[in-house]
């Protein structure tokens, strides 16, 4: 009887045990996520140190007394106290910061979508009137800021010129607490260009057939857009609700440029004005409210206490928009 | 024999290698030591020239300094600069408001010891300078020129409503502003006799602490609780000046201000003959000399509150401050500079001259160097007088001013029903966000 040697090509040819196919398999899927983790380094360090920091920071100095000068001293619940008890200025900046949100958005993602729609339908021009209708959002804000307040000038602005033509007395505009919000409400539709442009991406990609087949079905065109358009297009109409909330949560930039100008006060360089809200605290967002606190009286504790409330409200809002959004936005097929 | 040689050698090497940056060091010594300012005039004015210029002179009397002048610095940057510990080595600012913040800070040093070791009194700046370059005992500033406040009229507006003297009461501020003020054939408003809203051409400080000290209003009690409610002044200004902007309409004084230019521009209301009178600081004068020198006008101090005629010749008074940042990388040298701006007569009249503010030591506010000139010395009248004031310097900064300013705003709109019990729940948020301002202690 031969014995057959222990190891050779037997034993090579034998299969290997399953422990030892596993740990090839996650070495395997280890250096897969390295790989991900390397691609991914960047990224991290840049959200660790320009937002995770900060935030962090933030959340230890708003339990603080920080002037920015000397070192904070801890304060617990003092600025949280001042923020909801005491300060009479927040209430009309989370006014004013909700009747943007409450007014701006929605306009601004009906105006977004009805030119996607009417620009998706044109024949003849269609690459020229896309370039037009998206040009404004090329504008540096404060360049667009200071254009509306000289045209929207009630005294010798050509929108007021225009209308007296018409014999119309023109309103006071951003010189009005009843208009300066409505006023910045239509320098938002002007520069609507980046969310119109991804409605119209959305608006051309809804596949033909659903609308053949709705048409023989005898939908006209309205039924055609409750039930065929704005379906498929949900999610981007999420997505407009979602960052126009969190840009009216932020707004900042045209409130400040809008209220220094119209009150006459393009001041010199080293002056730090007095007229932020201008007129009558109706552009006193919230925003600009915290910046008050944090940069002109330097009660930065007090302003990282804002901040951290800004910051819950935007993640509760945000949150409750995509738990309702189930019931009426649409994924083909897809959670 | 040979090691002790090569050690010979080295040492001899050594030496010379010393020798040579002895030499180095002292050519690196001869070399002028290079000092920044930063300053809040802008380069798109003219007053940034002027300053570089005469700093040009001080670095020809100083050779062994460089300065190198930064303009259009406003206090966020200066913040940043020192939280950073790259720091200029001296820093001017507008907002003589940060002054309790940067002295109770150390984020800009105690200029004591150093106005000390110097001989310097400080007695030589005027009591309100002394006043906002202090927070509590400590000067971390001195002031650099100074701005006060009063009467601008036009002359030929004047003569054409048969006016012949500038009012010296608001009784008479207010009969001349009616007297002086055209309307369209619409009924807008063509040209403004006085404009005394609150919020247009407001500028830092607003305008409601032009005319506190002109009523006599006080700001706060001994104790430093806010008392606009219970000094009557308060009242009596703000009633009066609603009176004048209800004569007006609100709404059409409002439509009228938006007709005009910019307050630094050009543009600016009154210098193109819109405004009739306006309350402005002394460096309008050299405005108007460079944009509009046409311009037939005339200065005057204030009117005052008709019950207290004694008041007449004051002002509100304020200025630039200047200090040393801490971190400072050539403290002597900024000093030397700091001393220079803010104690050299000969140079305080020079930039006195180029950008009509006001002198703010008291010997240079009588130099023979400084150009006569009528409109301008107005205002250092009104520098001098004893009942001229300045604002509260407080933990809170500005704040309080800011406050203020919101609640005026809304009255002269009609906004406020009750002035009484806005006036003491006005008292009470300034009250509360000083409280805020100096939670856990200091400053």
């Amino acid at each position: 009887m031969t014995e057959v040697p222990v190891g050779g090509a037997a034993a090579i040819a034998a299969p290997r045990p399953a422990v030892d196919r596993r740990r090839e398999r996650k070495k395997a899927h280890w250096r897969r996520r390295r790989l991900v983790l390397l691609f991914m380094t960047p990224w991290i360090l840049g959200f660790a140190v320009f937002f995770g920091y900060p935030l962090v920071m933030s959340a230890y100095l708003s339990f603080t007394h920080y002037d920015l000068l000397s070192p904070p001293r801890w304060i617990g619940l003092a600025n949280y106290r001042y923020l909801f008890t005491t300060d009479q200025q927040i209430w009309p900046a989370v006014k004013n910061t909700l009747w943007m949100i409450g007014v701006a958005v929605p306009l601004q993602v009906l105006f977004a979508f009805g030119i996607a729609t009417m620009l998706a339908r044109a024949k003849a021009g269609a690459g020229f009137f896309r370039t037009i209708f998206y040009l404004p959002a090329l504008a540096p804000p404060v360049a667009a800021t200071l254009g509306f307040v000289y045209i929207l000038n009630p005294a010798n602005g050509p929108v007021n010129i225009a209308l007296s033509h018409l014999g119309i007395s023109g309103p006071l505009w951003f010189q009005s607490p009843d208009w300066a919000k409505p006023s910045l409400v239509l320098l938002g539709l002007w520069g609507v260009g980046n969310v119109m442009i991804i409605f119209l991406a959305a608006v051309l990609d809804v596949p033909k057939h659903l609308y053949e087949s709705a048409e023989l079905d005898g939908a006209g065109p309205l039924r055609r857009l409750r039930y065929v358009t704005l379906p498929t297009i949900s999610p981007v109409i999420l997505f407009a609700v979602i960052t126009g909330v969190i840009q009216g949560l932020q707004y900042f930039t045209q409130a400040y440029v809008a209220a220094n100008i119209a009150s006459g006060q393009a001041s010199q360089a080293g002056d730090t004005t007095s007229n932020l809200g201008y007129p009558e605290d109706s552009t006193l967002f919230y925003p600009v409210l915290l910046y008050q606190n944090g940069f002109r009286y330097f009660t930065m504790g007090y302003a990282s206490a804002m901040a951290i409330l800004l910051l819950a409200v935007s993640l509760v809002v945000t949150l409750l928009i995509i738990f309702n959004s189930r019931r009426f936005v649409h994924y083909g097929g897809m959670r | 024999m040979k090691r002790v040689a090569i050690a010979v050698a080295f040492a001899v090497l050594l030496a010379a290698g010393a020798i040579a940056g002895t030499v180095g060091s002292a050519g690196a010594g001869s070399k002028p030591t290079k000092i920044t300012i930063w300053v809040g005039w802008s380069g798109s004015t003219h007053e940034l020239k002027v300053f570089k210029g005469l700093v040009a002179a001080y670095d020809r009397q100083t050779p062994g300094v460089e300065v190198d002048v930064v303009g259009d610095i406003n206090d966020d940057k200066i913040i940043s600069a020192i939280r950073s510990g790259n720091v200029p080595d001296v820093v001017s600012s507008f907002a003589s408001s940060n002054v309790g913040s940067y002295c109770s800070t150390g984020a800009w040093i105690d200029l004591g010891p150093l106005l000390k070791q110097s001989h310097i009194d400080a007695s030589i700046f005027p009591a309100a300078s002394r006043y906002y370059t202090q927070y509590k005992g400590v000067r971390c500033a001195l002031p650099l020129l100074a701005d006060d406040i009063g009467l601008y009229y036009n002359r030929t507006l004047f003569r054409k409503a048969g006016i012949t003297h500038p009012p010296r009461t608001f009784s008479e501020l207010t009969a001349d502003a009616k007297k002086l003020t055209v309307k369209n054939p619409d009924g807008s408003l063509k040209i403004v006799g006085y404009d005394p809203a609150f919020a247009f051409y407001d500028d830092v400080p607003p305008k409601f602490t032009f005319y506190a000290p002109l009523f006599g209003a006080r700001y706060t009690d001994s104790a430093g609780h806010s008392v606009l409610a219970k000094d009557p002044a308060w009242t009596k200004f703000l009633k009066w000046q609603k009176s004048l902007v209800d004569w007006y309409g609100y709404s059409k004084l409002q439509r009228f201000q938006a007709s005009l230019g910019q307050e630094f521009s050009a543009s600016n209301g009154f210098e193109t003959g819109k405004l009739a009178m306006n309350v402005d600081g002394e460096w309008r004068v050299a405005f108007i000399a460079n944009e509009h020198p046409e311009l037939k006008y005339a200065t005057a101090p204030m009117p005052v509150d008709d019950a207290h005629p004694g008041l007449y010749g004051a002002g509100y008074i304020n200025g630039t401050i200047i200090g040393i940042p801490k971190g400072v990388k050539h403290e002597q040298e900024a000093w030397d500079l700091v001393r220079y701006l803010t104690t050299n007569t000969h140079f305080l009249a020079q930039f006195s001259n180029g950008i009509r503010n006001v002198p703010s030591t008291i010997a240079s506010a009588k130099s023979k160097e400084l150009k006569p000139d009528p409109n301008f010395a107005t205002f250092i009248k009104i520098f001098a007088n004893p009942h001229s004031a300045t604002t509260p310097i407080t933990a809170a900064g500005a704040g309080y001013q800011d406050l203020i300013q919101s609640f005026v705003v809304k009255w002269q709109a009609g906004h406020v029903s009750d002035l009484a019990s806005g006036l003491a729940n006005l008292d009470k948020q300034i009250d509360a966000q000083l409280a805020q301002a100096t939670k856990g202690g200091k400053p």
